[in-house]
């Protein structure tokens, strides 16, 4: 039947024992925070596709005090996860150059700006004269934002052990998966909220 | 569109004597029947699909063959591919499909409802049907009757959890949904009883939440109306007036209404034309006098569950109260 | 000095000991356990149904309360799709995935084992409740607001949403170590398009899991929120929809049906070709069919709610869809059709009956499916016993006969022992027979308006004799079941050796003694086609060191799509830390059940610093990802 590929002729010469961090292709464990990450993303696509389903479908959905949500607060908070993605993605880019330094400082800038988010998402929930059990609009407006924000904390909790991990010297210019992972996550936590401000807060403004 | 004789085989197989058995093969009226041939439509095209792959795959099985030869028959697997694959596993199914879609889409438009001057209003209650004539505002329980080889319009809503109407001899079923109105039609083309049945899973009793349409001929149907809008007649034999007194003292005002007396809730059956039905409890007891006295003393033991308490009663009491409910006809 | 296969041995397998049973991360003693789990959930299941068609026997019928009846299909559904069918095909995914490919574990052998540990500790939450009369009895699709606390106070539903919830970590988990260890770890030389079929199988399952479930999480998510906590997502007199359950649980519940067939129709496509002596006919069919089947099915869901009142155009438009959907199946199965017809000789093993067995069932719920997705006729079907025979026919015809076929099949490469031949053909025709018997006069009831879910019925309606024969009917099949329990048993004690490849079939898992050992694979295998062991193709010369790794836990990493060395894959050493954080969700769980604050919180944080030492490498080799 078909070729024979002789097991020492397919490679290039001197490859040896391998290292342990790939040169062709993504590690096993990139794959498992991006298959998590889509799992997640799904989820919250779940949450706001339900939300569109109300409003699509219930008359009085958000009839009391959702027609014109504020936007100062949400627009702010939108800001503060964007900027700290950028961040994040500042000093995850250092670590490729074994620039350890660089990335010391974008992890801590990310977690400043990750606790402020979480901040201001507790002064948004003081500021609403709504409690959850008022009407499913509410209910729905809680538990979409309430999920994410327990998704930022987790998120914020991995970056601060990957700081720690890092002040112990784990990552290297090769070496530095875990990094690579917080940071996708955080990214996901970032684009799942730019979704939800889309559908709870600016929607209702457009149509 | 099928041969009697076909449908008349099919018809012997989900086999239907007298009238009452809820079969969706020996149907009523237009839906139903619409729907059962394209059924015997569609059985008959399986079994032939069925049969055909059965032979392809036995075949083969049973065939036997060389043992001793080991390497496998040379043959050219892209003939192979296109043969079974892209004409036997996808376009001859395609084809047939597509015919099978064509009629279904057919009998789905034309089981749009009609407009027509009959209205009801179903309401599902855990587990028993309210029904309403608003044009002729009247309210009963269980039983609907219609006007042979007319269309009535359904407006179905539920008064708690999803159920769903269902009266197999002469439609589909259409679900009754909490906060939503659905709407739904039923014409019977000859008189007869059709039984129906609650067919969304709504809790303990849904096994017991059936129900009859009645197809009557016109004039009959006018009659029923006429007995149905009057209120109750006030009862003469004095166990009956003392049943009545029972009635209104005793906790069943709280649930029911007999128009013409003071009791006027809704929370249970209408029970102003009682008499006249043909069950107790949504189908779980033919309404007899024996099973009346037996409800009302223990409701819990004949349909476990239900949302009637037992009213305890001494015996001459409970004799009384049936006495007055067997005069609601 | 000692050999590599010894030194392998030292590596891999830890001395044997009570702290290794509960620590172990090997893939195949955790596929075994999930094999002997959702069997046991299977004959639970079994059970439950055995007592209900003790009740439908006969008319009037007194021997169970409507509440014991309810409970009992409940736990019956939820049981058998969710504890049975899924984990029961995760089972040989975990045992089979690796020997397949030529790895020596998955990808995340400890999260495999954390997957195992909640499956089954899920498991047992959902069973609480029948040990005191209160379990779920809503279905085994809960619509609301059946399920809300208005009408299900108390813990019945609690068990059913809390349990799901908790499974579903256990199967997303699984899932993506499923497609993480298909796409980085075949051996050398297997690309994309030479793996096995199964392969296609278990990564379109696994992908349909990671997109589907989340909407069962979020479905019942709100449904915890109303009933706990006074929400109102289901709540239509405060602006929820009920109708928002059901989109959101058929979005999932389609796919999911999906999901617990198409590793079984993978593993036909390994059995078959082997029974055959040739390789399948139509591969690419077959790969292709199996992925679209996988993507069609999410667009297919409103299907199961053409009685809601939905808009007729979206009823066409489901109606559709799901007629489509058929194509992919029709497909596979003239597949397998034409590799028998090119075969010369088809071996008819008790495996191959039960092959047989499973495409005449499928062609027949196929069928069923198709006459349900026609809209009006759906109309009358609906909710009666022509869908309990539909979904019998389909999960009995495409998940438990292709899982017995698969146990006549690989499990002499589990033990290393051989079934009786004589006693599986016995098994079979006493299941194939009692299974149509059962379900078969499902579908005339059906037509002749028994409604399903129903605790009793009167007699006189024409169900009574269809009734009686079915419950019969069930007993035999029962029979069947247990026939092939003793099979099992047997074969343990007196079956025959089976030799590394007792079928003479073509997949690398057939390379390796029965059963493998700890290690797999000496050195990790290079494939050259679809059949590595028919094409003649032998190791040539020594092995090169990066094939060898037998310096310490080791396995090779390969890129996505040619399967080209890539890495070493450092593999974990056995560890207590899966039971551990599977035991602390399991207290989250217990928390949020029983309104602990203090469980819940504490199973948390004992659950977050248990992920933190997962997290942290416990040693220099394990810095190094
Ligand atoms: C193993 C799981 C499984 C599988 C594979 C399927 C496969 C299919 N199912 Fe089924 N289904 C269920 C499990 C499954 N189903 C369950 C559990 C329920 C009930 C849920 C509940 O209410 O409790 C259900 C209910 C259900 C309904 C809702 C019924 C109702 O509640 O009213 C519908 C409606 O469209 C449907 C359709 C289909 C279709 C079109 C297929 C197709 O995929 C079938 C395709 C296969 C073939 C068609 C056969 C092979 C093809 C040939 C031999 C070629 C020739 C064929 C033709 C030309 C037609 N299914
Ligand atoms: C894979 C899925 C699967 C399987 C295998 C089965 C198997 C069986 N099912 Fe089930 N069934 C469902 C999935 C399944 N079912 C689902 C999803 C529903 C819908 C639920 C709902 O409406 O919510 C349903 C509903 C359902 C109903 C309808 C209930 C109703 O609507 O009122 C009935 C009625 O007869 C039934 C019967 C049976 C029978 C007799 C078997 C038999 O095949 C069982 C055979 C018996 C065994 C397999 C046990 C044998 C075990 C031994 C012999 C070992 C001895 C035991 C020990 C040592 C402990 N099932
Ligand atoms: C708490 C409310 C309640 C009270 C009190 C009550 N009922 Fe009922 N009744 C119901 C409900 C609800 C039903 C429907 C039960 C069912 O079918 O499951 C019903 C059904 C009936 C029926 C059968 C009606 C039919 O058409 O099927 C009769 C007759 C009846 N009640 C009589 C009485 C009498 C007489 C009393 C008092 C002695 C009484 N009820 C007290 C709620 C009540
Ligand atoms: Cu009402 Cu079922
Ligand atoms: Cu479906």
């Amino acid at each position: 039947m078909s070729g024979v590929i002789a097991p020492t002729d397919a490679l290039p010469p001197g490859a040896g024992r391998l290292p342990t961090f790939g040169r062709r292709s993504r590690a096993p464990g990139w794959w498992g925070m991006v298959l998590f990450c889509a799992t997640e993303v799904t989820l919250f696509l779940y949450f706001i596709g339900s939300w569109l389903y109300l409003r699509g479908t219930v008359t009085s959905f958000g009839a009391e005090g959702g027609h014109h949500p504020a936007l100062g607060i949400p627009l702010t908070l939108t800001a503060l996860l964007v900027s700290s993605s950028i961040t994040l993605r500042w000093g995850e880019r250092a670590i490729r150059r074994g620039d350890t330094g660089r990335l010391t400082a974008g992890l801590v800038a990310t977690l400043v700006l990750g606790a402020a988010f979480l901040a201001l998402q507790a002064v948004e929930y003081a500021k609403q004269e709504h409690v959850p059990q008022a009407d499913a609009y509410w209910s729905a407006f809680y538990t979409i934002t309430g999920f994410h924000g327990a998704h930022v904390l987790l998120g914020w909790l991995m970056l601060a052990f990957t700081l720690l991990r890092h002040t112990r010297g784990h990552f290297t210019a090769e070496r530095h998966l875990a990094v690579e992972n917080t940071a996708l996550y955080w990214h996901m936590v970032d684009v799942v909220w730019i979704m939800i401000v889309s559908a709870l807060y600016l929607a209702p403004w457009l149509w | 569109m099928m041969p009697a004789p076909v449908t008349a085989l099919f018809q012997s197989l989900t086999r239907q004597a007298s009238g009452g058995r809820p079969s969706t093969q020996h149907t009523a009226g237009p839906a139903a029947d619409a729907i059962a041939r394209l059924g015997v439509g569609m059985i008959i095209t399986a079994a032939i699909v069925f049969a055909v792959v059965m032979v392809l795959l036995v075949w083969p099985i049973i065939r036997g063959g060389s043992t001793s030869e080991d390497a496998p028959r040379v043959i050219d697997e892209r003939r192979w591919e296109f043969r079974w694959i892209v004409v036997g596993g996808a376009l001859v199914p395609m084809l047939i499909l597509a015919g099978v879609f064509v009629f279904s889409l057919g009998i789905m438009r034309a089981d749009g409802v009609p407009s027509s001057p009959y209205e009801v209003e179903v309401i599902g209650h855990q587990w028993w049907w309210e029904v309403r004539y608003p044009a002729n505002g009247f309210v009963t329980a269980n039983e609907i009757h219609i006007p042979v080889g007319r269309p009535v319009r359904i407006h179905l809503r539920s008064a708690d959890v999803i159920h769903s109407f269902w009266v197999p001899q002469l439609q589909g079923k259409t679900d009754a949904i909490t906060g939503q109105v659905n709407e739904t039609w039923l014409q019977a083309n000859r008189p007869g009883v059709y039984r129906g049945e609650c067919a969304e899973f709504c809790g303990l009793q849904h096994a017991h939440m059936s129900f009859v349409v009645v197809a009557d001929a016109q004039g009959d149907y006018d009659a029923w109306v006429a007995n149905q809008v009057r209120p109750a007649a006030v009862p003469t034999d004095s166990s009956a007036l003392m049943g009545q007194k029972v009635f209104l003292s005793q906790s069943c005002s709280y649930c029911h209404t007999v128009r013409g007396t003071p009791a006027g809730a809704r929370v249970g059956p209408d029970l102003t034309h009682l008499a006249s039905r043909r069950t107790l409890g949504a189908g779980a007891l033919d309404n007899s006098r024996g099973n009346l006295a037996a409800w009302i003393e223990n409701p819990d033991r004949l349909k476990p569950g239900t949302k009637m308490p037992p009213v305890p009663l001494d015996g001459a009491t409970l004799q009384a109260l049936v006495a007055y409910l067997e005069t609601l006809r | 000095m000692s050999s590599t296969a010894e030194r392998l041995t030292a590596i891999w397998e830890p001395p044997r000991s009570v702290y290794s049973w509960f620590a172990t991360v090997d893939h195949k003693r955790i596929g075994m356990r999930y094999l002997v789990v959702s069997f046991f959930f299977l004959a639970l299941g079994g059970l439950d149904a055995a007592f209900m068609r003790m009740q439908l026997a006969r008319p009037e019928s007194h021997l169970l309360t409507p509440e014991a009846y309810d409970q009992l299909f409940t736990m019956h559904g939820t049981t058998m799709i969710f504890w049975y069918a899924s984990p029961m095909l995760s089972g040989f995914g975990n045992y089979l995935v690796p020997l397949m490919i030529g790895s020596r574990d998955m990808a995340f052998p400890r999260l495999n084992a954390f997957s195992f540990w909640t499956y089954l500790l899920s498991g047992m939450i959902h069973y609480i409740g029948i040990t005191r009369g209160i379990a779920p009895h809503a279905g085994w699709f809960a619509y609301a607001p059946l399920t809300s606390s208005a009408y299900s106070p108390g813990y019945n539903t609690e068990f059913y949403t809390l349990a799901l919830l908790f499974l579903a970590i256990s199967t997303t988990a699984g899932a993506i170590n499923f497609i993480a260890t298909i796409l980085t770890m075949r051996a050398p030389g297997m690309s994309l398009n030479r793996m096995p079929l199964m392969m296609w199988s278990t990564l379109t399952t696994s992908a349909s899991i990671v997109m589907s479930l989340p909407a069962l999480t979020a479905a019942l998510v709100f449904l915890e929120l109303d009933r706990r906590y006074g929400f109102h997502f289901y709540d239509p007199v405060r602006g929820g929809a009920p109708l928002l359950w059901q989109h959101l649980f058929w979005l999932f519940g389609h796919p999911w049906v999906y999901i617990i067939i198409l590793p079984a129709t993978g593993m036909v496509s390994m059995m078959l070709p082997t029974f055959s002596r040739r390789r399948i006919i139509g591969y690419d069919f077959v790969a292709m069919a199996t992925v679209s089947t996988g993507l069609i099915g999410f667009g297919v869901w409103a299907h199961h709610m053409f009685a809601t009142g939905i808009p007729h155009l979206a009823e066409g438009f489901f109606s559709a869809a799901s007629m489509t959907v058929s194509i992919p199946s029709a497909v596979q199965i003239f597949a397998w059709l034409a590799t028998l017809w090119a075969a010369r000789r088809v071996e008819r093993t008790t495996s191959m009956l039960f092959i047989v067995g499973f495409i005449v069932l499928f062609v027949i719920g196929g069928i069923s499916g198709v006459m349900v997705a026609s809209v009006p006729f759906d109309w009358q079907a609906h909710d009666t016993y022509f869908v309990v025979a539909h979904l019998h026919y389909v999960l009995i015809g495409m998940n438990l006969f292709p899982v017995i076929a698969a146990f006549y099949y690989w499990l002499p490469k589990m033990t290393g022992r051989m079934l009786d031949e004589r006693l599986g053909r016995w098994n079979f025709w006493i299941m194939f027979i009692g299974m149509n018997i059962t379900f078969f006069p499902m579908h005339i009831l059906g037509l002749r308006g028994m409604p399903r879910r129903i605790y009793t019925y009167p007699g006189g309606l024409g169900w009574d004799r269809l009734n009686l024969i079915e419950t019969w009917g069930a007993y035999l099949f029962a029979l069947g079941v247990l026939l092939f329990i003793i099979n099992v048993v047997r074969s343990q004690f007196s079956g025959a050796a089976a030799g590394s490849n007792p079928w003479k079939a073509a997949g690398l898992e057939w390379s390796v003694s029965s059963p493998p050992p700890p290690y797999n694979f000496v050195v990790i295998p290079t494939v050259a086609s679809r059949d590595p062991l028919w094409d003649g193709h032998n190791e040539v010369g020594h092995p090169r060191e990066e094939r060898l790794l037998d310096e310490s836990k080791e396995t090779l990493g390969t890129s996505v799509l040619d399967a080209e060395p890539d890495r070493r894959l450092p593999m974990p050493e056995d560890t207590l830390l899966p039971l551990l954080l599977a035991v602390a969700i399991t207290i989250v769980f217990l928390g949020l059940l029983f309104r602990s604050m203090l469980l819940g919180g504490g199973g948390l944080v004992a659950a977050l610093l248990l992920t933190a030492g997962w997290m942290w490498p416990s040693n220099d080799r394990e810095v190094t990802t």
